[in-house]
């Protein structure tokens, strides 16, 4: 009776240090679950989600403070992978945050500008190049359409252009075949 | 010699059609109204424009510098002038416009200096391959991969295989070329092999292409004896380049690797052709072979100047009445023109006019039944019924599991299909989406990674502005408290000036100082009579001023600045 008591009591010592060292040893810095969201979502930067940033709307979604479907830019597909990743249940997305809509850039027009540097202060990747009283440019590989240079422009020459298909970004469509009756059938 | 040839798993044999065009000698297409010549051979190469509207250029004169890793020089196909830069179609799905040069040709073809490249062996290497690009050296077997590239890679070579097979139905280019141009094949074939170092080069052509298997033994025997030319089973697609090194040495290429990781560079019979041309000649790559055949009355294969329009090329083969659409490629891998405006690139080897009786519309998609056909025919061990499920389902992590990306997209599993179902569109759809979210992702990486750098940025201009803020700050504290030191022997106590106070005074003489150097000293250097302008009006003012004062002090104020 006592031996048993004594192995037992020994093996869970051994387990709980085992285990209490291995806490220590093997800690994991961060939070994984974060990182995993911010992969996920498009990293406009845009605050629709209502957070000043991707990572911060990530880190909402993982204390359970967000819903997952605040993302216009990520889109229907954003939600789904959000809702695969975090088990949750698929939802439409809230349309007060804004709605999806096609990848597009800021263009200035260059004429208009006058060198205020507003926008380049708001740009939260750093992809508009100009200096005060000098004429403003975009870099557009480097924007993400996040639209937050839009409403500082004071003489709003920033618009909204989608960006145009070309032969390097083209996709094959989904196989989709009209139904028809058979051509050769209807003149036999 | 080879002893034994091997065989690869699957494929089909749809019916060759080769008979109708393969009997025509390789004719000169006549000059076109105009050439479109696209800054890039396929999608993914491109070229850097060097020439402008109005210029003269000569036949084989450099219109566009290679750019970027995969990109190749393009060059003037004639003698002629640069009308314009436009955005044109090219033979492309998409029908999306590239940037194209367009050259009205003056009927001289007069040639540029040529300057064969001496001494192969003594350059090095690098020298070489970039005298191919520069040269606009491309695969010639349709995906126009740059071949400066594709011998560039530094790896222990053992054996160059030219392919010579041919396999799809319809195009008889390769074949008519190896009949009349061997010679210039085998030359270009020993460079390639002096080039990659092979040791030795083995010919791979189908065994239905009697005459062209001649002829290059003929060359082979006189130009490279230890090559040899393989006659190897006419079976679709032994042309692919992973299946005829299979037919070849047997060796197997894994899934995800490549021929030259086992030793083995492959190439197109015309490209060899085109490297000897650029080396032993000084000619860029300004034409090809082109089959024109299909629906037609007189197929045949002509030398076309690369920009050509197809257009222009079809009333020398006399389409048929009942023609609907015209093939890019072949019937298994091409695909219908969306625009017959569009020009002759360098990966265009044939055009075959389609209509429904050589081409019935594609029947009416049925449920797959698994029934396993299409596993048997894929020459790539790939399941093709399981990929297509998934593409269908759109779960592409589950696709590529499954190898999606070693498909070559041969079409033979869509041919085999019992239900009809148009199995390499899936996939070709399935192989862009990922494309797609792969540059997506890298996008998001990178503007992650300059959000963060620009938080990183902003935070420390804060704190290094801080900084300098406290540093002048207990500067100009422990001065005064240096000044009160010293005047605090003699003076009171109470008499000590607030030092904050001081800070205060201190700032505003500095502004003070600032202002009144900023104000204009532009009328230091005047001559006397403005001068004494100057002051007449100033006089006239004074008493305006004093009007002005009582009821609007600041205005006059800011008058006086």
């Amino acid at each position: 009776m006592l031996t048993a008591l004594l192995v037992m009591a020994g093996l869970a010592l051994v387990i709980g240090v085992t285990l209490g060292w291995a806490s220590i040893r093997f800690k994991v810095e961060g939070d994984p679950i974060v990182d995993q969201i911010d992969a996920i979502l498009p990293q406009t930067q845009c605050g629709q989600c209502g957070y000043p940033g991707c990572r911060p709307y990530a880190t909402a979604i993982a204390n359970g403070e967000a819903d997952i479907n605040q993302c216009p830019p990520g889109g229907e597909e954003g939600i789904r992978q959000l809702s695969d990743l975090l088990g949750r249940e698929f939802k439409p997305l809230d349309e007060t945050h804004g709605v999806e809509k096609p990848k597009s850039v800021a263009v200035i027009d260059e004429q208009i500008c006058i060198g205020c540097t507003l926008c380049i202060q708001a740009c939260p990747v750093d992809a508009i190049v100009g200096a005060a009283k000098q004429m403003h440019t975009v870099v557009d590989p480097l924007c993400t359409g996040c639209e937050l240079c839009v409403a500082p422009c004071p003489v709003s020459c920033i618009s909204m252009e989608p960006v145009p298909e070309t032969i390097e970004t083209w996709k094959w469509r989904y196989p989709v075949f009209r139904i028809e009756p058979d051509p050769l059938e209807k003149t036999s | 010699m080879i002893e034994r040839l091997f065989r690869f798993r699957g494929g089909v044999q749809p019916a060759t059609h080769k008979d109708d065009s393969v009997v025509a000698p390789i004719a000169q297409a006549p000059l076109p109204k105009r050439l479109y010549v696209p800054l890039r051979p396929n999608t993914r190469a491109k070229a850097r424009l060097i020439v402008e509207p109005g210029q003269k250029v000569l036949k084989g004169e450099c219109i566009g510098e290679a750019d970027g890793v995969l990109g190749t020089a393009c060059h003037a196909p004639t003698s002629g002038t640069v009308v314009e830069i436009v955005r044109h179609a090219m033979p492309h799905p998409s029908d999306l416009p590239v940037a194209c040069v367009v050259i009205e040709p003056d009927g001289e073809d007069r040639w540029i200096e040529r300057q064969p490249f001496h001494c192969v062996c003594a350059s090095s290497r690098q020298v070489v391959l970039d005298y191919l690009r520069d040269s606009g050296i491309v695969g010639l077997g349709g995906a126009a991969f740059p071949s400066h590239i594709k011998i560039g890679t530094q790896r222990e070579v053992d054996t160059l295989i030219l392919n010579g097979a041919e396999c799809e139905p319809w195009i008889t280019s390769d074949d008519r070329l190896m009949r009349e141009q061997a010679d210039e094949i085998m030359r270009g074939a020993s460079l390639l092999a002096e080039l990659t170092g092979a040791k030795r080069i083995l010919i791979g052509i189908e065994d239905n292409k009697a005459e062209a298997i001649a002829a290059m033994r003929e060359a082979a025997t006189k130009v490279h004896p230890v090559s040899q030319v393989v006659a190897v089973p006419t079976l679709y697609p032994a042309g692919g380049e992973k299946q005829l090194i299979r037919v070849l040495t047997g060796i197997e290429i894994p899934h995800g690797k490549l021929g030259a990781e086992f030793g083995i560079r492959c190439f197109n019979v015309g490209t060899a052709r085109a490297v000897h041309r650029a080396i032993d000649l000084g000619e860029p790559l300004i034409s090809r072979v082109v089959t024109l055949t299909g629906n037609v009355e007189q197929p045949g294969n002509f030398e076309v100047l690369i920009g050509t329009p197809i257009e222009d090329l079809l009333p020398l083969v006399k389409p048929k009445a009942g023609t609907d659409k015209y093939l890019h490629g072949g019937p298994m891998m091409g695909f219908a023109l969306p625009d017959l405006s569009a020009p002759v690139v360098k990966g265009t080897n044939c055009i075959i006019a389609g209509s429904p009786d050589l081409f019935p519309p594609p029947k009416p998609e049925l449920p797959c039944i698994r029934c396993g056909a299409c596993s048997q025919a894929c020459p790539v061990d790939l399941q093709p019924l399981e990929l297509y499920w998934f593409a269908r389902a759109k779960n592409f992590g589950k696709a590529q599991e499954y190898h999606l990306f070693d498909c070559i997209e041969c079409g033979c599993c869509a041919y085999v299909c019992p239900s009809h179902i148009p199995l390499v569109d899936y996939y070709r759809f399935a192989k862009s989406e990922i494309w797609a979210r792969e540059r997506e992702h890298n996008e998001a990486d990178q503007a992650r990674e300059r959000f963060e750098f620009r938080n990183y940025r902003i935070e420390r201009e804060k704190s290094e502005k801080a900084a300098k803020l406290a540093a002048r700050a207990a500067e100009t504290k422990a001065k005064l408290a240096a000044k009160a030191a010293a005047e605090g022997a003699d003076a009171d106590k109470a008499a000590e000036p607030d030092p904050k106070k001081a800070l205060i005074e201190a700032a505003m003489k500095r502004a003070q100082e600032q202002k009144e150097k900023s104000a204009p000293k532009n009328t230091e250097n005047l001559p006397d009579s403005v001068k004494s302008e100057i002051a007449e009006i100033d006089k006239r003012r004074k008493p305006l001023e004093a009007f002005d004062e009582p009821d609007n002090g600041a205005s006059a104020g800011e008058e006086n600045k």
